[in-house]
């Protein structure tokens, strides 16, 4: 806790002593029950789901870092994994999952589908989730193992317990899609989708 | 990029001339029967029992579905165009991809359907070493559906234990590959690699090992009255239904077709081993989870064959067109490093021809059509998906039943979405 | 060579066309207008039995002169016998063929699939529309030779145009004519149900 205090620069902090480290008391309270019991809504579609299971299953079992329930419903979801890769077919689906969670609500991308596209570069692939809803969270891997997906877990832990109720963060408002029907700017989203490597040849099939 | 906007016709006039989709308002005329009236729910696709990403439209007379309308694609990842644009070492981890349940299996048959595209017959180790892929492959396929369908219809105990025995086969692939999951195990002309030395040892404690496991999860379901009574007589399909219906695998033998393609179209030497076809009778849920359980036993008693043959010898073919050399002789040697240049910038060139290679993965029948034009990409790389063509007869199957049979027959179907949707 | 060539000649002639062998499988050519009865002959006569639709896809070749294929994998269960047949289709001009689903229920999806990736339709399909993109998709046919790899349009369009649609839309005549669709159920249906019976499939049609 000490070292927490230590490192926040928070705006909302109020310059009296007493009231800053009873914030400072609130917000650890308040973090350490969100990042010690977060639940996840495992949006799982392809193989990083199957890491995902077994990273729920009794070996790794990640119910020992407070995802004891997963919450298949988004409305008691606190965070959305994504794992595994996304279809253009299933991006409504993601985004109005992502909508019907209640604040405060995180997102991990799991896998490099999920991040990026992964080895997916077609017409078919969303070239990372982050194009659909803002993520927190990356984990690379294809599929990550178990013990990557706790990690990534772990991180989101230490991210909330640097968040403060006192600050205002536009990511705690609900940010619906723009009037154009996207979440970031056009260019933005063609200069991240950008092919590399092998995807580079589109007709140069032979 | 231009933009090119092309007009679309639909076959059906599921839309009216502004493109809004048609719907159609129930009980207009007359104050609503509700008796009568059946309900529309929608079933996913993101729900947990869906086995994956998969939207079942269900109209239900009360509890009872009229009908249920399967939509799929919410995982088409467009693994056929890609294969074009790959070399056809390059397609071996996308097959991965495929089935991500049974990665291995979907190795051997696309190396297998290459290798005969190009003419190429396989050292008698790498043979064994692919059957020892295939029928581990089936046995963690069956636990996934094993654990999956038993959370379905409430037992969530077994899940914990399949997984389990899941972890240990994860272990020797890891030990193997290098990868749990997406072990990309197979090369045209051999394999990625020979099993390290540990491999045989662990794989034999397995095989002592699992059949306890097999035997406590057949004593919690088997004569289970609960267990019984959700799948006994649920999903009946009978077996000139399930030939007509293209089902495969555990789907088609559950309903008494004893047709198993490592018996009737034998690759690998599968007519060497001893091992029963497990065929069913009534082609209800509760037979086709026999006939998953049984095969598990089945599995387990090649894979103790296998070991007991596994040969010596090189476990890649002898041509350096078509493997890579060893990295010792590519470092060292002119001729190798050369080879190794042509095959990983050019890609290994199949002649022009086309080749079908069906195997009998968990699922079903996974068929890999492979056409080449002489180059080293694929003109079609066609991956005959099982769970899709099992998953066309679940209209079939479900109409008449309660809604929660309707899960126990989704369950029983064993699909896979990424093989569904590719 | 599969003995069903022959066969096959002896009864329909000039509309067979070539037969060839490609490693260890059998390939006869059929012309488009001969395919449904063909295939009722080939599922039908006793010494063929080809009554397990194994595949049915298309092929479309880098070579533009070449035209494109609907491939056909057929399989007789008790014969132990495979045959591959093949339909040849001018990619420039009308692409429509017969469909086989009312001799093979499995060819039901799997002509859906070959619509939605090729752009082939099937005359007398059911249920025609696309079944692994979504029913408005408007790039094209994604496993055409012209479809560039990434699609057509640009990565924030195809963003655009996915959030735009609409995932619980409605298009199959199935789904749109549910609300009469109690009326037009047969009655000993409608009275199984209002008795709470359960699970009797009704009789193959």
């Amino acid at each position: 806790m000490k070292r927490v205090i230590e490192s926040k620069a928070v705006a909302g902090q109020s310059p009296n002593y007493l009231l800053a480290k009873l914030q400072d008391l609130v917000d650890w309270a308040v973090n350490s029950s969100r990042a010690n019991s977060l639940w996840p809504m495992p949006f799982g579609t392809a193989c990083c789901a199957i890491e995902f299971m077994a990273t729920a299953a009794s070996r790794y079992d990640f119910a020992r870092f407070g995802m004891e329930r997963q919450a298949f419903s988004p409305r008691q979801a606190d965070v959305l994994i994504c794992a595994g890769r996304l279809p253009f077919k299933l991006a409504p689906v993601i985004r109005r999952i992502y909508d019907q969670m209640p604040q405060p609500k995180w997102v991990i991308s799991m896998g490099a589908c999920a991040s990026t596209g992964g080895i997916f570069d077609n017409y078919a692939m969303v070239q990372g989730i982050d194009t659909i809803v803002p993520v927190d969270v990356y984990v690379p891997g294809c599929p990550p193992r178990p013990e990557g997906l706790l990690y990534g877990v772990l991180l989101l832990h230490k991210k909330i317990k640097g968040e403060s109720l006192f600050d205002r963060v536009p990511r705690r408002d609900e940010q619906p899609l723009d009037d154009r029907g996207l979440r970031l700017p056009p260019e933005q989203i063609d200069e991240i989708s950008e092919p590399f490597g092998n995807s580079i040849h589109q007709f140069r099939s032979a | 990029m231009s933009k090119r906007t092309v007009e679309l016709q639909l076959a059906t006039p599921g839309a009216d001339a502004r493109g809004q989709p048609l719907r159609v308002p129930l009980g207009v005329a007359e104050p609503p029967d509700v008796a009568a009236e059946h309900m529309l729910i929608n079933i996913g696709p993101q729900h947990p029992a869906t086995h994956g990403v998969l939207r079942l439209v269900v109209e239900l007379d009360g509890e009872t579905v009229v009908r249920v309308i399967p939509h799929l694609g919410y995982l088409h990842s467009g693994f056929e165009k890609l294969g074009e644009y790959r070399h056809y070492n390059q397609i071996i981890p996308l097959t991965d991809r495929t089935d991500y349940l049974s990665p291995m299996a979907n190795n051997v048959g696309f190396a297998l359907a290459a290798e005969r595209l190009m003419g190429i017959a396989i050292t008698p180790r790498c043979t064994v070493l692919r059957v020892i892929a295939c029928e581990m492959s089936r046995i963690i396929s069956h636990m996934v559906w094993l654990g999956t369908t038993s959370i379905d219809l409430g037992a969530f105990t077994p899940f914990l234990w399949a997984f389990q025995e899941r972890e240990r086969i994860y272990n020797l692939q890891e030990m193997w590959t290098g990868a749990r999951l997406t072990t990309s195990v197979t090369r045209v002309g051999g394999m990625m690699a020979d099993v390290p030395d540990d491999f045989v040892a662990g794989l034999r404690h397995f095989t002592q090992t699992f059949p306890k496991t097999l035997s406590e999860i057949d004593r919690v379901l088997t004569r289970n009255g609960v267990w019984v009574g959700r799948t006994q007589g649920v999903g009946v399909l009978t077996a000139a239904e399930a030939i007509n219906h293209s089902l495969s695998g555990p789907m088609l033998r559950a309903s008494g077709v004893a047709y198993d393609v490592r018996k009737d179209k034998p690759y690998l030497d599968y007519e060497t081993y001893d091992f029963d076809v497990v065929v069913g009778e009534h082609g209800d849920v509760y037979d086709r989870y026999l006939v998953r359980l049984e095969e598990c036993s089945q599995s387990n008693r090649i894979l103790q064959q296998a070991l007991d043959r596994l040969p010596d010898g090189p476990v890649n073919i002898a041509d350096p067109r078509v493997i890579l050399p060893p990295k010792s002789r590519a470092m060292n040697d002119m001729e190798a490093m050369i080879y190794h240049f042509k095959q990983v910038m050019e890609g290994v060139k199949a002649p022009v021809g086309e080749a079908y290679v069906g195997i009998e993965n968990p699922k079903g029948e996974l068929g890999t059509y492979l056409v080449s034009d002489g180059t080293a990409k694929p003109v079609r790389w066609r991956i005959r998906p099982p769970s899709f063509i099992n998953l066309a007869a679940l209209p079939k199957m479900a109409a008449g039943h309660l809604l929660s049979d309707l899960i126990a027959i989704n369950a029983s179907v064993d699909i896979v979405m990424g093989e569904v949707d590719r | 060579m599969n003995p069903s060539v022959d066969a096959l000649r002896a009864t329909f002639g000039p509309a067979i066309g070539r037969a060839l062998e490609s490693c260890g499988d059998t390939i006869v050519y059929v012309g488009r207008d001969a395919l449904l009865d063909v295939m009722a002959w080939l599922r039908d006569t006793p010494q063929q039995t080809y009554d397990y639709l194994v595949d049915i896809t298309a092929v479309e070749y880098r070579d533009r002169e070449r035209p494109l294929e609907v491939v056909y994998n057929l399989r007789s269960l008790t014969r132990r016998a495979d045959l591959r047949v093949k339909v040849e289709l001018d990619p420039q001009g009308d692409l429509t063929v017969d469909s086989v689903v009312s001799l093979w229920r499995g060819a039901d999806w799997l002509e859906r699939e070959v619509y939605d990736m090729f752009g082939i339709p099937f005359r007398g399909h059911p249920d025609l529309r696309r079944i692994l993109m979504w029913e408005t998709y408007a790039e094209g046919y994604p496993l055409r030779k012209d479809f560039p790899l990434r699609g057509r349009f640009s990565r924030a369009e195809q963003v655009r145009q996915a959030l735009a649609a609409q995932p619980e839309a409605h298009y199959s005549l199935e789904e749109l004519s549910i609300a009469e669709a109690y009326e037009e159920l047969p009655a000993d249906m409608k009275e199984r149900l209002r008795h709470g019976e359960r699970g009797r499939l009704p009789d193959s049609e």
